[in-house]
């Protein structure tokens, strides 16, 4: 909090004596507005982990609940017999999942459950094969089914939903048929002993029960399958669009069948724990269990579209699922009301899942830009023939074009010892205008990004801003290399900072450390402008050491840094805040060092670069000029919210950047004269001012040129 | 008013949608071109290619639709030698009831036919309410839910002692008019395909009364006294002819009016060959799907009744166990009303019906196992939606899923 000026910080003593009243009024307000949970909001869903995050909320909400209210739930016990069927269940959905990852789906899961539980325990009590063998075989036999599936979706291009239907009512058939043909039989034959059986049924792997070790075994292969191997790939990918995966290369019919095969897998891996943990020989086994397991995955958070879901995620789902069924059956509930609750867990997150696809960039979009409070004295005259410092005057609009038409956008402007001129584009290039009317312009360096402030190290190397990538290095060749694109990263903050998306302006101090201002750490560098809107403290304060190459946030929580200026006597540094219209004093040595406080407030424009004049005083660009419109906004942050989502981008109202000045400052903080064009022809925009052996030079961020005019008296700062 | 003047009159665009449809639909080559010629017009050839192309250039549309008409023109003059998919069916049964004839002593009997028909009117109207729905590209898996929890519904309400017979019938229709609306709701609304919807509100829906309606749980619910005009509408004879078959009759003939008649039936067929157009020109998708599974739910109470007398009780079990949804489906997708929607008519349903009914027929005097008859409906059905796929390709690279 020591970085933004607190009333208790600023020092009554030590404001400028200047028309400004400093600013009490509103305080609460701002505190009150600067807590958003519409903020935290837009920030999380923005996160790609929130997709799994969700359910796994669900399943750890669902497992409480049940644990604190049904007795018994948390017993031991249960908790082995619930793993021990979450086992065989969770594969049956991780098969599923794999499918409908792969875009499909397979609703024969339960037939095939059946069908293998039968044929294993047959094998096993009729024909009398050892039961390692029948296993061997089952799992073969799922493969099989799997395959059929597969060729009929992938092959014969049978629709999946209604072919693996269908396959449920064949496979249960066959079921039925062999409990006709076998079931007599069957009643005469005693239990099956087999070693291998009762160690997969009832057995343990140093202590843990072995068809939870199935499990642990099948989740890690599966996860590092699915999302690490080439097969995993071309699944997700088959997925999430096959045209695009056929365009790649991809096989895409074998993939698919792939995918159904793992399904007839896993599907007959769960039946033989089941089979050798139950021993039940009935046709009715698993019915309804194609419905559970896709209620499982698609609660799990794998999206029915295809695509999107990983094992994890089918494990998450299978578990809701399983203590849920488990819960409602110690507490009595039948079986009719477990099924209506799954379908109406299925319609609701698969309501939820197509809602969310379909609108999550607008949803974002409408509560991303998040206003907040902020509070205006009126404006200084600005009046001409007024007797104020800001008496609009014509002392610009006479300049001297430099690159006219050819330059586009300049930002900020430097020359160099040779008297040459150096200005950015927004296209990405740095000019370099020389000749004795600046009439040679040549491209310096191409950097790409959005060239902002600029500023010469001891060694002639030109350090600049690039909104969008950071801060860079230009040497006297052209040759462009990167200083630094990143920052250390605020741990609280759910938005990641870490990275520089809008590096402004920089000046180097004394001991050769560059500071320099990020505007904004919530908005891109070319939607700067909606920072504006919002009015939070987004920005920051950086120092870049070329010692150490360390980069280090110095100031965190500023409104629209901008212009930053080392004082003359190189103690402090000079913070211009766009939007609160106010320049900052951050002291970087002597006796304050490390303490902030207001330089100026309340001028009558939004503050840009900062420049130092040669006569002891400061130069500094104002890009817009203020209106009370826009001020009266700022302090109605839900007006702003209501116009923005309301009304179309284009028609918001946006703080005024029509035309702005240059005004200097006293190293005290007095404002004592101002250049203007009131015609808008020549600067429209002010974004940055350099002076230069008896001339001011003039850029702007929207202008078409540079400009240049003679200054009465003064020399090279 | 002018969508509808254009969709009603015989020369809109859905009529050359339509045409264009079935010129498609006969290059499917599996023995549906009878004596056709090898060599195809231009015409012909550029209406084959219209569908696939949806991003075609305005007077590129105009060609197309041209040369529609004109290929259109020339499947009418040589319509004679080629035949519906409806046609190929109604030869295999014939072929069938030949074969069935000659096979099974008792089958070509009057009494028999007369069963086999009245047994097959319960999945004729059945399997007209699910054509409906998947003409307009939808599909109705809670169906069988519907029918049995509404029937259950109306009989139970009729054996309590004080419930009138017009409380007892409302009871049964607001349990469809409820899912029905629900089901359009959640597709049309939510978006939710409508597979998964109807899957899921068929569940629900069973187990909702299973658990709060159907007292005691009782899963078969007898036709009681008073409900003899249940009795009647199962096995009651008008004119000699049995009930169920003229409600069957009725219910298609009045089916065909409003598909083929009606601004409504044309709105259906607009819906199914292409929901994004259609709702582009106006028609309000959305309610109008909701009115699609609610005629759907309604036509299925209508089967309930007639199964309920036929058989003097509702046995609810029916919903989870017996394979009756896919014998609907089959009829409707080896019909002729494939899945793409915008295909097929009441004539599909009818030829369908005949075939599944006559298979089934054959079946039983057979003596097949259960299990084996219903291992075999599953494979036709898979054969049926393999050939559906043949015969009206789509692009399988931008389906989604559920479609």
């Amino acid at each position: 909090m020591a970085a933004e000026v607190t009333a208790a910080t600023v020092d009554a003593a030590r404001w400028p004596k200047t028309w400004v009243a400093p600013r009490t009024r509103g305080r609460w307000k701002e505190l009150r507005w600067r807590a958003s949970a519409q903020l935290v909001l837009g920030e999380l869903l923005e996160k790609q982990w929130m997709e799994p995050a969700i359910p796994l909320a669900v399943l750890i909400a669902v497992t409480a609940s049940f644990v604190i209210a049904v007795p018994g739930m948390g017993e031991f016990d249960n908790v082995i017999s619930t793993l021990r069927e979450l086992s065989e269940f969770a594969l049956v959905v991780i098969g599923m999942g794999i499918v409908v990852i792969s875009g499909g789906i397979d609703l024969s899961v339960g037939s095939m459950f059946a069908l293998n539980n039968y044929v294993a325990l047959l094998l096993g009590l009729i024909v009398g094969l050892p039961m390692w063998l029948t296993t061997l075989l089952v799992l073969g036999l799922g493969c099989l089914m799997g395959a059929c599936n597969g060729v009929l979706v992938a092959y014969l291009k049978a629709k999946p939903f209604l072919a693996t239907m269908v396959a449920l009512l064949v496979y249960r058939g066959i079921t039925n048929l062999l409990d006709e043909h076998f079931s007599m039989s069957i009643a005469t034959k005693g239990t099956i002993q087999d070693p291998f059986w009762t160690w997969l049924g009832t057995g343990s792997v140093l202590g843990v029960p072995t068809a939870i070790v199935f499990l642990i075994v099948v989740v890690l292969v599966g996860h590092v399958m699915l999302s690490r191997s080439r097969l995993g790939w071309h699944i997700t990918a088959v997925g999430a669009s096959r045209k695009a995966a056929r365009h790649a290369g991809i096989d895409v019919e074998r993939v698919l069948l792939s995918s159904y095969v793992f399904s007839g897998l896993l599907t007959a891996m769960a039946a033989m724990l089941y089979a050798s943990r139950v021993n039940s020989l009935s046709p009715y086994t698993a019915l309804g269990m194609e419905f559970t397991a896709l209620t499982a995955a698609v609660l799990g958070g794998i999206s029915l579209a295809g695509g999107n879901g990983t094992v994890p995620r089918a494990l998450i789902g299978a578990a809701t699922i399983t203590i849920l069924s488990k819960g409602l059956l110690l507490m009595n509930v039948g079986g009719e009301i477990y099924t209506l609750i799954q379908a109406m867990i299925l319609l609701l997150v698969v309501g939820v899942d197509i809602k969310w696809a379909k609108n999550r960039a607008k949803a974002i979009q409408k509560i991303y830009i998040n206003p907040t409070y902020l509070h205006f004295e009126p404006a200084p005259s600005i009046a001409p023939n007024d007797n104020s410092p800001f008496a609009i005057n014509d002392r610009l609009s006479n300049s001297m074009p430099i690159g006219l038409g050819v330059v586009e956008g300049p930002e900020d402007v430097l020359l160099d010892a040779q008297g040459r001129l150096y200005t950015g584009d927004r296209r990405g290039w740095i000019w370099r205008f020389s000749g004795e009317n600046f009439d040679r312009a040549e491209i310096f360096a191409k950097i790409g990004g959005m060239p902002l402030g600029m500023q010469w190290d001891k060694n002639g190397n030109l350090i600049i801003c690039i909104g969008g990538m950071g801060l860079y290095g230009v040497d006297p060749l052209g040759r462009v290399t990167k200083l630094t694109d990143e920052t250390n990263r605020t741990w609280y903050r759910l938005k990641d900072d870490s990275r520089l998306r809008l590096a402004d302006d920089l000046d180097i101090a004394p001991d050769g450390k560059i500071y320099f201002s990020e505007a904004s750490v919530r908005f891109e560098a070319h939607d700067w402008i909606e920072d504006g809107l919002e009015g939070r403290r987004n920005g920051r304060l950086i120092c870049y050491d070329p010692a150490t190459k360390t980069t280090r946030t110095v100031l965190k929580r500023l409104v629209f840094p901008n212009g930053v200026a080392v004082s003359h006597d190189g103690n402090s540094v000079l913070i211009g805040q766009t939007w609160l219209c106010r320049i900052l004093r951050y002291w970087i040595a002597g006796p304050k060092k490390g303490e902030v406080e207001v330089f100026v407030e309340n001028l009558p424009g939004y503050v840009d670069n900062i420049n130092r004049a040669s006569d002891g005083n400061y130069w500094v660009a104002l890009v817009g000029i203020r209106s009370p419109v826009f001020d009266l906004a700022y302090a109605h942050p839900r007006f702003r919210r209501r116009m923005m989502k309301r009304i179309p981008r284009d028609e918001w109202l946006y703080p005024s950047m029509n035309y702005g000045c240059i005004i200097k400052i006293t190293e005290k903080g007095e404002v004592l004269e101002s250049y203007w064009d009131p015609t808008g022809n020549a600067h429209a925009t002010v974004t940055s001012m350099r002076e230069h052996d008896g001339f001011l030079y003039i850029g702007g961020l929207n202008n078409n040129r540079v400009g240049r005019i003679k200054l009465a008296g003064g020399g090279r700062p | 008013m002018f969508i509808a003047e254009v969709l009603t009159s015989p020369q809109g665009p859905i009529k050359i949608l339509r045409t264009g449809r079935s010129v498609q639909s006969l290059r499917g080559g599996l023995g549906l071109r009878v004596g056709a010629e090898k060599s195809q017009s231009n015409g012909l050839a550029a209406a084959r290619q219209a569908p696939s192309d949806s991003l075609l250039s305005n007077t590129d549309v105009s060609r197309e639709v041209r040369e529609s008409r004109r290929g259109a023109a020339e499947v009418r003059r040589r319509g004679f030698f080629r035949l519906s998919q409806e046609q190929v069916v109604l030869i295999v049964v014939a072929g069938l009831v030949v074969l069935f004839g000659a096979m099974l002593p008792g089958f070509l009997t009057l009494g028999n036919l007369l069963t086999l028909v009245r047994n097959v009117s319960v999945l004729g109207v059945l399997s007209l309410a699910m054509g409906l729905v998947v003409i307009a590209r939808g599909i109705d898996l809670s169906l069988i839910a519907t029918m049995g929890v509404s029937t259950a519904l109306t009989l139970q309400a009729l054996s309590e002692p004080g419930a009138s017979v017009m409380l007892a019938v409302a009871i049964g229709l607001s349990v469809c008019l409820a899912m029905g609306l629900l089901n359009g709701f959640v597709i049309a609304f939510v978006e939710i395909p409508a597979l998964f919807t109807t899957l899921a509100t068929g569940l629900a829906v069973f187990g909702l009364a299973r658990t709060f309606f159907l007292s005691g749980g009782n899963l078969i619910v007898d036709v009681p006294e008073r409900g003899a005009f249940v009795r009647t509408m199962g096995l009651g004879h008008i004119l000699g002819l049995p009930v169920p078959v003229l409600i069957f009759a009725a219910v298609c003939i009045a089916t065909h009016f409003v598909l083929t008649r009606t601004a409504l039936g044309r709105f259906i067929y607009a819906h199914g060959d292409n929901p994004e157009a259609a709702s582009l020109t106006g028609i309000p998708i959305r309610p109008l799907t909701m009115i699609e599974y609610t005629v759907c739910a309604l036509l299925g109470y209508l089967a309930g009744l007639v199964l309920a007398g036929t058989l003097n009780a509702m046995d609810t079990q029916v919903i989870m166990t017996s394979p009756l949804i896919y014998n609907v489906l089959t009829v409707v997708v080896l019909g002729g009303i494939s899945l793409v929607g915008g295909r097929g008519g009441v004539q599909s349903v009818v030829a369908g019906t005949l075939l599944i009914g006559v298979m089934l027929n054959g079946m039983t005097l057979l003596n097949m196992d259960v299990f084996v008859q219903q291992i075999i409906q599953g494979l036709i059905l898979l054969a049926a939606l393999v050939l559906d796929k043949r015969l009206n390709p789509r692009d399988e690279e931008t389906v989604k899923q559920g479609d």
